[in-house]
């Protein structure tokens, strides 16, 4: 569904993601681990278009995509939560939420895609007219991925989505995540939370320092010597 | 919705005719003379010019510093047009239309490389942009006598009174209030408020800037064909750094991202430029550049999201739909 090949991105001299290749088929989770400044976000802010990469091409449903505008990409189905979450803190939670929903011009769709977001998320109901900027960090990170819904995405990148939660929320969000997927969305997760990321995703790529040293299925990765020691906090 | 938003025009329209019916009572009865009636007619006008700038600042986050040079376009341009073919209404309305026509125009034309880059750019194109029209305005007769050059423009028909001024100021009330309300308007508060948020949820960022910003300046251009057929004197000095900053002050000091604001503190605005003008007398001038200094720091010790916040009120303030519950937000 996207394959990514060859990629390179620069910030003025520096490089940040050093020619990465990857795919992600439909129906999957796709996980991009990594430390601190590896290049994931980097991946996905390319992938969206909001950055441009140097090489390498980036194809979603066999169209190459590379050379488009961000709305177009969101306009294809490729939808981004990015990083920060960066929803916007003077809309109450309902406006947010319709903003996810710009390209969309059925009415009654958009209607029920919201009935949809406020049943996976309760708490968002509850806060429907509260601002934006007032919501915990959960509950943002909760608005942030039922704004990326609301666009009916084909396919859902994700990026640190348990950034800064509790154990619990982070569990919470996984299990959505993971419900998300089986409802048919495929999702391509950005993760520090290797623990978290091998279980609910199929395949994985490790990245380091901008480029893929390891990729393979959630399952062979999780019993990784190196990976144990490097990423899941295990003694070797 | 459609009885609450009906019964919301219903007041405002009864509002505008109070308006105008005290205006000609006050009129009638010598209260307001006519040299007041003047400075009625320049608030109203540079209401319709501050309403622009709120949209393109206020409303849409692109700082522009420029805003005087279009509402100056908008005057040569309007005035030109009277200037050649008469004082007719309808040489009139096409003049307004022209004036408009051609800020937008211009607008579109920085737009196209400028609006591509963050709002830091646009400020100092406009920037750049008001010192070259100034220059253009001073030296414009040696290409147009009719434009008077450095010494000013003269011979305009003044047939812009009252009547005109209220009924385009209030088309503009209703225009930009219509633009801020729908989809469009949102879209550009998304992407004043955060650009990748707007970004990811697909809307075209360069293309609601531009339309912001010409329909902001084009509404700069409408207020500066007014303001050419009321005032018989156009100078380049009228349209240079400082009226521009005349707008910024006034939106800013409404609140940004209100239109109630913009439009309380732009009539607020010129009575007070006045009323200080006669009280400081020939001094006024030298102290004017103080005057708005001063202003502004109070305004960022005191009160810095500016008078009205963003908040709007009475026909301004956004539809509450039944759906959405009755205790919405009334935020821009
Ligand atoms: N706007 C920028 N300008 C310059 N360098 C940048 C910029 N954004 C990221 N970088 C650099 O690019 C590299 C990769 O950053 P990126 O944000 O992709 O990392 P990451 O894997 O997402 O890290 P984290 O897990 O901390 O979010 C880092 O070295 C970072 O400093
Ligand atoms: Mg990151």
């Amino acid at each position: 569904m996207l394959t990514v090949r060859n990629l390179s991105v620069y910030y003025g001299a520096i490089q940040a993601v050093q020619d990465i290749s990857f795919e992600v088929k439909e129906g999957e989770v796709v996980t991009l681990i990594g430390a601190n400044g590896a290049g994931k976000s980097t991946t996905l802010r390319t992938i969206s278009s909001l950055i441009k990469p140097k090489n390498g091409e980036i194809t979603f449903e066999d169209k190459t995509v590379t050379n488009l505008k961000p709305h177009q990409i969101v306009g294809l189905g490729l939808i981004h939560v990015p990083e920060g979450r960066k929803i916007i803190g003077n809309f109450t939670v309902r406006d947010n939420l319709k903003m996810g929903a710009f390209l969309r011009k059925d009415k009654a769709g958009i209607i029920e895609s919201m009935e949809e977001v406020f049943a996976r998320f309760p708490r968002l109901k509850e806060r429907e007219k509260q601002l934006g900027g007032t919501l915990s960090g959960g509950e943002q990170q909760m608005l942030a991925i039922g704004r990326g819904l609301m666009a009916k995405p084909r396919l859902l990148l994700l990026d640190e989505p348990s950034m800064g939660l509790s154990p619990i929320l982070t569990e919470e969000i996984f299990e959505i995540i993971r419900t998300i997927n089986q409802k048919g969305t495929t999702i391509l997760l950005v993760e520090q939370n290797a623990y978290m990321a091998l279980q609910v995703a199929h395949r994985a790529y490790v990245l380091e320092t901008g480029r893929v040293v390891m990729s393979g299925d959630s399952q062979t990765l999780r019993d990784d010597q190196r990976i144990r020691a490097a990423y899941l906090g295990e003694i070797a | 919705m459609a009885l609450k938003d009906g019964k919301r025009v219903l007041v405002f329209i009864a509002g505008v005719i109070a308006v105008y019916a005290l205006v000609k009572l006050l009129a009638m009865t010598g209260f307001l003379n006519p040299y007041w009636l003047r400075i009625l007619d320049q608030a109203l006008i540079m209401t319709i010019g501050a309403l622009g700038l709120s949209v393109i600042f206020g409303i849409s986050g692109q700082f522009s510093i420029g805003h005087a040079a279009f509402f100056g376009i908008g005057a040569y341009s309007a005035g030109l047009v009277t200037k050649s073919l008469g004082g007719d209404p309808f040489t009139f309305l096409l003049a307004l239309a022209t004036g408009a026509f051609m800020a937008g125009l211009v607008a579109f034309l920085i737009g196209l490389p400028v609006l591509r880059l963050t709002s830091d750019y646009l400020g100092i194109a406009t920037l750049g942009f008001g010192i070259i029209v100034k220059v253009g305005f001073d030296n414009a007769n040696k290409v147009i006598p009719e434009m008077g050059g450095a010494t000013g423009m003269t011979g305009i028909p003044q047939v812009a009174n009252f009547e005109w001024i209220f009924i385009f100021c209030i088309l503009s009330i209703v225009l930009a209030r219509n633009l801020v309300q729908s989809g469009h308007g949102r879209a550009c508060t998304a992407l004043r408020e955060d650009e990748v948020a707007a970004n990811v949820v697909g809307i075209n960022i360069f293309r609601y800037k531009m339309l912001a910003f010409v329909f902001g300046c084009t509404l700069a251009g409408l207020a500066g064909a007014l303001y050419a057929h009321r005032y018989p004197f156009l100078h380049p000095s009228s349209f240079d750094f400082l009226p521009s900053i005349d707008f910024l002050i006034i939106v800013v000091l409404g609140g940004m991202g209100s239109l109630t604001g913009t439009i309380v503190t732009a009539i607020g605005w010129v009575f007070l430029l006045e009323g200080l003008r006669t009280v400081l007398g020939s001094t006024f001038v030298d102290y004017r550049g103080v005057i708005y200094a001063l202003l502004l720091i109070i305004v960022i010790l005191v009160r810095r999201q500016g008078i009205f916040g963003n908040k709007e009120y009475g026909f301004l303030a956004p539809v509450v739909r039944r759906k959405e519950g009755r205790n919405a937000t009334i935020e821009s």
